[in-house]
C-alpha cells in the first residue's frame, strides 16, 4: 500500500508562482467552456427570470405590506430576485460530469495530470461562477429593478463583503457537489446520493423560502450542523442588510470556517478515493 | 388490430426492460423513491411554512389553498410521471440517439417515454393525491355528487394540461438544440403557479400565465368550483366547472407542435 498508489505529486519547481498561473489558466479554460453555449444561457436566464417573478409575487403576497421574518417587502424582493440570479452562479444542481467519469473509468487521466484534481476542478468552476455573473446573474436582477422595488444596500461595506460571500458560497456549493459525485467511486450508480442532494439543498440553502421564517432553533443548527445556509441565505443576508454590521461579517466569517472544512473534506475523500480506484484495478 | 397489437407489445417490452434495469441497483432506487415522495412532500411544506407567518395569501386560508396545491401537483406529478420524460429530447437531439428512435418501427413518442419511465415518480403522485383528500376533507366542501365527480375529473384534466405543456416544450429542441431549459420555465414554473391562488400574481404576469397560456384552470378555477367561493378576480362561478375543457386545446397545439417539431428534425450528424 502507498507505493503504487494513484496520488499525485505536484511538480516541484513550480512550487508557488507555477501552481498560481495553472490554476489560472485552468480557471479561464472554464469560463470559455461556458461562452460556447450561448442558447443554454439565454434559455437558463429566461428561465430563471420566469421564477423570480413567480417567486416575487409570492412573498410580496405573504408579506401583504408588512415585515415578514425580519424582512421588509423590499428586502424580500431583493432576497428573491438575487437568488435567482446567484441559481447559476452558486451552481446547486451541476450535471454528474465527474460520477461519470468515475464510472467510465476516464477519471484516471485527470488523476495522472501534475496538478491536484480538487485544485483543478475548484479552478475551472471558478471560471464557470464568473461567466455565469456576467451572464445569468445580472439580467434577472435587472428585470427584477424594472419591475419591483428592489432593496438596495446603503452601508458601504455591503457591495464587497457581498463579493467575498458569494466567492466562499461558490467554494462550498463546489465542495458539495464534489463529494456528492465522489460517492460514485463506491457506488457506481449516484442516482440516489444526488437526487438526496438535490432535493435537501433547495430548502436547507434558503432558496425556497427565507430560512428567516423557521422557528430560532431549527435556524441555528442548520447554520451551525451544515454549510447549506452558507450558500444562499448568507450572501443574500448580507446583500439586504437584514442584520446589524457585526452579525453580517459573522455570517461572512462562518461561511469562511465552512468553505475551509469542506475543502478539507474534499482532500481526504479525494485521497481515499485514489487508493480505492487503485484497488479496483482502474 | 394486429398491428396495434404488436406497437402495444413492443412497448410494454421496452416498459418491462426499463424497469428491471432501475431496479438492478436496488440501493440506489430505494434512496430514489423516497427522495421523490420528499420533493412534493417539500412542495407541500413550503405553503405550509408560508402560512406560518400570515394567515392569508392572496385573500385565501390555508385549507383552501392546499386544496389548489393538491389538484396543482396531482395533476403536475400524473403528468410528470407519464409524460415528463419527454423533456430528455434535448439530450437524444444533441446526441443524435434520436436518429435510432425515428428507425424504428414504432411512434417516437411512445418509445422517448417508455425508453427512462420514471417509476420512481410514483411515490410522488401518491403523496399529491393524498394532500388533495385531505386538503379537500378539511376544507369544508359542500358535497354534491357533481362535486364527487369533479373532484377526479379536475386532477385528470390538469395532468393532460400539463402533460400538453410538457410535450410542447419539449418539441423546442427540434429547432433550438441547446435551448431546452426554456421548457422549465413553463413545467416546473406551472407547478409553482398553480400551487397558489391565482390572486397572489398580478399584472401582466397574471394576465400571461392564468389566462393567456390556462394555468388558471388546472387548480385555482376548479379549487373555487369544489370550495363553492366567487371568484376575486370576477370570472363566473360556471368557469371554474368548465375549467378543464381547457385541456382538450392544449392537447391538440401540443400534439401538433410535435408532429411538426419530428419532421423539422434533422439529425446533428454525429
Amino acid at each position: 500500500m502507498g507505493l503504487f498508489d494513484a496520488t499525485v505529486r505536484t511538480i516541484p519547481h513550480q512550487k508557488f508562482v507555477g501552481q498560481i498561473t495553472t490554476f489560472w489558466i485552468i480557471a479561464v479554460s472554464g469560463f470559455r467552456r461556458y461562452a460556447t453555449y450561448r442558447q443554454a444561457t439565454v434559455a437558463g436566464t429566461f428561465t430563471n427570470t420566469i421564477f423570480g417573478f413567480l417567486r416575487c409575487y409570492l412573498f410580496l403576497a405573504v408579506a401583504g405590506g408588512a415585515v415578514v421574518g425580519g424582512y421588509t417587502p423590499e428586502q424580500l424582493a431583493t432576497f428573491v430576485w438575487v437568488a435567482q440570479g446567484l441559481l447559476a452562479v452558486v451552481l446547486l444542481w451541476g450535471p454528474p460530469e465527474l460520477a461519470d467519469r468515475i464510472r467510465t473509468g476516464e477519471v484516471v487521466s485527470d488523476l495522472l495530470r501534475p496538478i491536484d484534481p480538487v485544485h483543478s476542478m475548484l479552478a475551472a468552476d471558478l471560471g464557470r461562477a464568473w461567466h455565469a455573473v456576467l451572464t445569468r446573474c445580472v439580467p434577472p436582477v435587472l428585470v427584477g429593478m424594472l419591475f419591483f422595488d428592489l432593496y438596495l444596500p446603503v452601508r458601504w461595506h455591503t457591495p464587497p463583503l457581498f463579493a467575498v460571500s458569494v466567492v466562499l458560497a461558490v467554494v462550498i456549493t463546489f465542495c458539495c457537489r464534489f463529494l456528492v459525485n465522489c460517492t460514485a467511486y463506491w457506488l457506481l450508480d449516484v442516482r440516489g446520493p444526488i437526487s438526496l442532494w438535490t432535493l435537501g439543498s433547495g430548502v436547507v440553502a434558503g432558496l425556497y423560502f427565507p430560512l428567516r421564517f423557521l422557528p430560532e432553533p431549527a435556524l441555528l443548527s442548520l447554520w451551525l450542523l451544515t454549510p447549506l445556509p452558507s450558500l444562499f441565505q448568507a450572501p443574500l443576508d448580507v446583500l439586504v442588510e437584514r442584520d446589524a454590521t457585526p452579525v453580517q461579517f459573522g455570517i461572512v466569517a462562518l461561511q469562511g470556517l465552512w468553505a475551509a472544512i469542506m475543502l478539507l473534506l474534499c482532500r481526504v475523500v479525494q485521497r481515499r478515493a485514489e487508493r480505492r480506484l487503485v484497488i479496483q484495478g482502474g | 388490430m394486429g398491428e396495434f397489437r404488436a406497437r402495444l407489445g413492443g412497448h410494454l417490452h421496452l416498459l418491462r426492460a426499463q424497469a428491471r434495469a432501475q431496479a438492478s441497483y436496488r440501493m440506489s432506487f430505494a434512496i430514489d423513491l423516497a427522495t421523490n415522495v420528499s420533493a412534493t412532500v417539500l412542495d407541500v411544506a413550503t405553503v405550509i411554512v408560508l402560512f406560518t407567518v400570515t394567515d392569508l395569501v392572496g385573500g385565501f386560508r390555508l385549507e383552501e389553498s392546499l386544496v389548489m396545491a393538491g389538484l396543482g401537483l396531482c395533476a403536475f406529478n400524473l403528468a410528470d410521471l407519464t409524460v415528463g420524460n419527454i423533456e430528455r429530447i434535448r439530450l437524444y437531439v444533441r446526441t443524435g440517439l434520436m436518429d435510432a428512435v425515428l428507425v424504428r418501427p414504432l411512434g417516437p413518442l411512445g418509445q422517448l417515454l417508455a425508453m427512462d419511465l420514471p417509476l420512481r415518480k410514483v411515490s410522488r403522485f401518491l403523496f399529491a393525491a393524498a394532500v388533495l383528500a385531505v386538503a379537500l376533507l378539511r376544507a369544508d366542501v359542500d358535497w354534491t355528487p357533481a362535486r364527487v365527480a369533479f373532484a377526479l375529473v379536475a386532477p385528470l384534466a390538469g395532468a393532460v394540461f400539463f402533460g400538453a405543456i410538457f410535450v410542447g416544450t419539449a418539441s423546442v429542441a427540434f429547432w433550438w438544440i441547446e435551448s431546452g431549459e426554456v421548457g422549465n420555465a413553463f413545467t416546473y414554473g406551472g407547478r409553482d403557479f398553480t400551487s397558489y391562488p391565482v390572486t397572489v400574481y398580478d399584472g401582466w404576469f397574471r394576465r400571461v400565465f392564468a389566462y393567456g397560456l390556462g394555468f388558471a384552470f388546472v387548480a385555482y378555477q376548479p379549487a373555487l368550483a369544489l370550495l363553492g367561493r366567487a371568484d376575486p378576480l370576477g370570472l363566473p362561478a360556471w368557469a371554474g366547472w368548465a375549467a378543464p375543457l381547457v385541456c382538450v386545446p392544449a392537447a391538440l397545439v401540443a400534439g401538433l407542435v410535435w408532429r411538426t417539431g419530428v419532421r423539422h428534425y434533422r439529425s446533428t450528424g454525429s
